[in-house]
């Protein structure tokens, strides 16, 4: 404790745990009561693109989303420009 | 119709035990009949908590099993007579506990004509945790103003509107935000998480803010819950949330910084 700390500003550090969470907890809720073998969907469905065109990992999305009162599978695969040819 | 309030919270040590012996003890002062059950099979403490720990007989797992009748597991309070304890078995293993025996068991008391059934929910997302919140009406969510138990928290929400008797009737768990371990002097300088923060981030209703206070430890070394203690604040602040879990208008206390008058500063008081 220095005689001119009141002088440096404060760190608001619970701003920074709100923001974190709200993040956090908004991702977590997507994918909640999404059935377990999403992960590993996403994966196989990964190495199988990778085998005809060359993709980044992030490139898969699988998502479980509602439509009214059925389920969607919703996969998305984007491509890289210039991936058509081969 | 027992009413059957399941206290969790995912994380460990934010003090589900200590809410639910505060809360059990708090419903029986106000002439409820209530029975309170440790599910934390294997780790019991809801006794030590509640200071009846040489008395245990017979336990949860022992009337699931057959092996002692409800009535004589159950232990009666020595301070209220309209209290009663079920401890938890503390050498079996975690599959001891079953829904089918369980729902006996919270069937049994109801019929026995008990008001509140509190169940103190094991931390972690398991059996025990799952099958302390499966048959609850309500549930206490018990909270530290903290990123790890918040986290942990929205984990349990998912797991109330998903995987209880309710969610799968197609109603919903009446959940409510229990914070503790408040320290609004910490929240005025920006270092903790407000009521507010922590109620946007999980979107609840708070039921009660427990302040900070070593009146925590010296009851649970005593074996006397907190809210038995009329001088402590954190006492008070568990009356205050069984009086709003009972329905009543009660405002929040303890949650802004008190000032001190400059003679109080002085003299002390």
């Amino acid at each position: 404790m220095s005689l001119f700390d009141f002088l440096r500003p404060k760190k608001n550090t619970a701003h920074i745990a709100k923001e974190r969470l709200r993040i956090i907890v908004a991702q977590e809720r997507t994918h909640r009561g999404a059935p377990d073998y999403l992960p590993e969907l996403q994966r196989e469905l990964l190495a199988l693109i990778k085998k005809y065109v060359h993709v980044d990992v992030d490139s898969v999305k699988v998502e479980m989303t509602k439509d009214g009162d059925h389920d969607v599978l919703d996969i998305s695969v984007s491509l890289p420009e210039h991936s058509v040819s081969r | 119709m027992a009413e059957i309030i399941v206290v969790t919270s995912g994380k460990g040590g934010v003090g589900k035990t200590t809410t639910s012996a505060s809360l059990a003890c708090g419903l029986a002062r106000r002439g409820k009949r209530v029975a309170v059950i440790d599910f934390d099979v294997g780790l019991r403490n809801l006794d030590l908590i509640m200071g009846c720990e040489r008395r245990v007989v017979f336990d949860f797992v022992n009337v699931i099993q057959g092996e002692a009748s409800l009535k004589q597991a159950l232990i009666r309070d020595k301070r209220i007579d309209s209290l009663h304890i079920l401890a938890a078995s503390q050498t079996r293993d975690k599959d001891a506990l079953t829904k089918e025996g369980v729902e006996k068991v919270l069937n049994d008391l109801a019929a026995d004509g008990f008001d509140h059934i509190i169940c103190d929910s094991p931390a972690g997302i398991e059996r025990g945790a799952h099958l302390a919140m499966y048959f609850a009406d309500r549930a206490v969510v018990v909270v530290n103003p903290e990123v790890s138990s918040v986290r942990d928290s929205d984990r349990i929400l998912g797991l109330l509107a998903s995987k209880t008797r309710r969610a799968e009737q197609g109603t919903r768990v009446e959940e409510f935000l229990l914070l503790t371990r408040y320290s609004p002097k910490r929240v005025e300088a920006g270092e903790m998480l407000s009521i507010g923060d922590v109620e946007d981030v999980l979107g609840l209703k708070t039921i009660g803010v427990i302040p900070e206070s070593p009146d925590v430890l010296n009851a649970s070394n005593k074996g006397e819950p907190v809210a038995l203690d009329p001088e402590s604040l954190a006492g008070q602040a568990y009356i205050d949330a069984v009086a709003r879990l009972l329905g009543e208008e009660r405002p929040m206390r303890f949650t802004t910084v008190e000032r001190k008058s400059f003679f109080s500063k002085i003299f002390g008081g």
